[in-house]
């Protein structure tokens, strides 16, 4: 029972990455057509096989209908009022960072993710996506010693074209859903990852990802190839300006983990949320799935989803390999009229796979939350177990939260078990917070953080500071 | 004595005070001024309204201060939050400690104690130097520092809670403390241990407001005052030997008090 007055609607903190970058930018024009996929892969010099992707995704996609399943409403997406390409003008050729426009560098500093020498992260990698191009990928030479490739995807495409042509669509194919053919139809970068046979990768390699045009959309890609016996943990950030439009960020992630080899896939997402009216804001619309095609493969999601004024995203598992592992650990928060309908699907194939579901649902404002899940158990997946936990918080009288888990076991040999609950923080718990001198908003993140810690465990820990950072800074003002 | 305890201005006045929640009056004109070195105690049956009285000075904000002023050290605080009251120095024990889940008992206690030495101008505290106090703290209420790792109050026994609750009193050190049935479902032991962490922190600068059903806790801690509540009033106050009577007689004899007035 939280006092009335307590829960008035929401003086919102300014968002905080919301100016525009003023640079000049090279723009196709609007449209979705064969005209305008074979010009975007004419753009990128690529080689035939991908163009065929291109255009089989574009055919498949043309007879698709947009799904309406998610519990979320919006207003429908003109696909021709799009720009499917943007990117910074720039020179032909950039051999260093000292080349890229100042402006871009100072844009990504602006951001808190210095590219310079001098100024670059110490321990991370990063690689910088500006709309539709990568502008630059630090550490490059040092991960080449360890074989390590890390480089946006349209490098890759010229430079490893091969490993690009073996795994591309393997995870997530151009026919899997609406959004996911169409990114394969247009996708303009994203970063590409490739760990040899028996490394561990020296440092966390991460991708930031910035919109800043207002009428263009952000369709990248994102190729994560762990061989046998090798680590990587990648972290993933994303930002976009203020705009009172919406803007179609439709992208997909692809991770393959062969025998023993184990991939981390971290992301806070804090794209424009739109304003209090719900006017404007990210469209955030992504297919995120890994395979785990070898033995003892693990792969591990956890997201801190902040932003945008829809998400609709799964990251998902298929657990092919014996005794392979995935992991989901997720905080979606929700505030004004934000919808996020995110989940996870743990296909278990392999005998003695294992899976965990920790979801954790904050809303708040007149914001709509849903946690959406499926575990399927198949016919081998004998002696196979999941566990999944789902809790929703609600924050104010207006919110809401569902959980919508889904359970398909072909294989009576194993273990699915599901936990489910819903809390409000409690006006008792406020003002025992406050009894002892702390402030109400820091009382509120607190238990927020609280709410969330076994899902902050899971993140590398700088990010966990900042997600926890970012959790206070969304809810400032949302109680009383 | 008495007399000279009463040459300093009083910590806390509480002024014919009335106050209700949900248009329910629950206090019907409350006076009680406590001075330094003062213990009170109040008693009374379950619901005459004397956790009620805790919470409104405490300023939970449930309840709605109809008539009467409560002052704080000579001011009206009638108005202010109740982490302002706690930084200033009011300290409330609770009946029921809440439970925080995830919110690990040693950050609780971190934040808590630095808001109070922010407000008293003293530096704040990190990690490393608050656990050097908190250590000293720990051994008044005989708590074990795994305490300190586990999330606030959950899952602890009633005695372990109200000891949390008696060593947050130590930590943030009020100019008075109400303790709400600070006693109640604690065995002899732990009611021990806990009178003696709260004769261990208060001193002749600081007042102490018991509020309890029972005798037992008043044998460790021997109050100067004892008031007894009925019906949201004070309808009777003496010294500690009150208690004993009502001990003896039950509060039926303060249902004859009230026919009597």
């Amino acid at each position: 029972m939280v006092n009335e007055n307590l829960v008035k609607d929401v003086v919102k903190e300014p968002y905080k990455y919301g100016f525009v970058t003023d640079i000049e930018t090279e723009k196709i024009e609007k449209g979705l057509n064969e005209d305008i996929i074979k010009l975007i892969s004419q753009k990128k010099e690529e080689p035939k096989f991908l163009l065929d992707f291109r255009l089989k995704a574009f055919k498949k996609w043309q007879k698709m209908k947009e799904p309406d399943w998610a519990s979320l409403g919006y207003k429908k997406i003109d696909y021709q009022d799009i720009i499917y390409y943007s990117a910074p003008k720039q020179k032909e050729k950039i051999s260093s960072l000292d080349e890229v426009d100042p402006k871009l560098l100072e844009t990504f500093d602006k951001l808190g993710i210095p590219l310079t020498e001098q100024k670059k992260l110490t321990n991370v990698a990063v690689d910088a996506v500006f709309d539709s191009v990568s502008i630059a990928t630090t550490f490059r030479e040092e991960l080449a010693e360890h074989g390590v490739i890390f480089c946006s995807i349209s490098e890759a495409v010229k430079n490893h074209a091969d490993l690009i042509e073996k795994y591309l669509g393997t995870v997530v194919p151009a026919s899997d859903n609406y959004f996911a053919a169409l990114n394969s139809a247009v996708f303009s970068d994203g970063s590409f990852v490739y760990i040899p046979k028996g490394v561990n990768c020296p440092m966390d390699l991460s991708s930031y990802f910035r919109i800043n045009s207002g009428d263009s959309g952000q369709f990248e890609r994102t190729l994560i190839i762990a061989e046998e016996s090798s680590s990587v943990s990648y972290l993933e950030g994303c930002t976009a300006p203020m705009f009172d439009t919406n803007t179609l960020h439709a992208a997909v992630v692809e991770l393959i983990a062969l025998d023993d080899a184990s991939i981390k896939y971290s992301t806070v997402q804090n794209w424009y949320a739109g304003d209090e009216e719900g006017i404007g804001g990210i469209f955030n619309f992504v297919t995120k799935r890994g395979k785990c095609l070898g033995k003892r493969s693990k792969i591990s999601w956890s997201q801190v989803e902040t932003g945008s004024a829809i998400t609709w995203k799964y990251p998902s598992c298929l657990l092919l390999g014996e005794e392979s592992v995935g992991e989901f650990y997720s905080v979606a928060l929700t505030n004004n009229l934000q919808q996020a309908d995110t989940g996870t699907k743990m296909i278990h194939i392999g005998p003695k796979t294992k899976s965990t579901i920790v979801s954790k649902g904050i809303s708040a404002g007149k914001s709509k939350n849903s946690y959406r899940g499926l575990v399927k158990m198949g016919t081998k997946a004998t002696g196979s177990r999941n566990y999944s936990q789902c809790d929703s918080m609600l924050i104010g009288d207006q919110a809401s939260a569902n959980t919508f888990p889904y359970i398909k076991s072909q294989q009576p040999n194993s273990d699915i078990e599901h936990e489910a609950s819903t809390c409000r923080i409690s006006e008792d718990q406020l003002f025992y917070l406050q009894s002892r001198g702390i402030e109400f908003e820091e009382a509120v993140s607190m238990m927020v953080s609280g709410f969330c810690r076994d899902v902050f465990n899971q993140l590398p820990m700088e990010f966990a500071a900042e997600a926890d950072k970012l959790l206070a800074l969304k809810l400032e003002g949302s109680v009383g | 004595m008495q007399s000279k305890m009463k040459e300093s201005d009083p910590i806390l006045e509480v002024e014919n005070l009335s106050a209700s929640t949900d248009n329910l009056p629950i206090l019907k004109g409350v006076s009680l001024t406590v001075y330094p070195g003062e213990i009170h105690a109040i008693m009374g049956r379950n619901g005459c309204g004397k956790s009620t009285l805790s919470k409104i000075i405490a300023g939970h904000p449930s309840y709605n201060i109809t008539n009467g002023v409560i002052k704080f050290l000579g001011e009206n605080i009638n108005s202010l939050e109740p982490e302002e009251r706690s930084q200033s120095g009011i300290f409330l024990g609770f009946q029921y400690p809440i439970e925080i889940p995830g919110v690990s008992n040693l950050e609780f206690l971190r934040v808590s104690t630095n808001a109070r030495r922010k407000f008293l101008n003293k530096e704040e505290l990190d990690t490393f130097d608050f656990e050097e106090i908190v250590k000293e703290k720990l051994e008044i209420v005989k708590m074990d520092h795994a305490f300190l790792s586990r999330s606030v109050n959950q899952g602890f026994s009633g005695g372990e809670k109200k000891r949390n609750e008696i060593l947050q009193m130590a930590l943030l050190e009020p100019k008075i403390a109400i303790l709400d049935e600070t006693d109640s479902g604690l065995d002899i032991d732990a009611l021990r241990i806990v009178a003696s962490g709260i004769k261990k922190i208060s001193n002749a600068q600081t007042g102490i407001i018991l509020i309890t059903h029972y005798q037992r806790l008043l044998d460790e801690i021997k109050p100067n005052y004892v008031h007894v509540m009925s019906d949201g009033q004070i309808i009777k106050t003496g010294e500690s030997d009150l208690a004993l009577e009502l001990e003896e007689k039950g509060y039926e004899w303060t249902d004859n008090f009230i026919k009597e007035t």
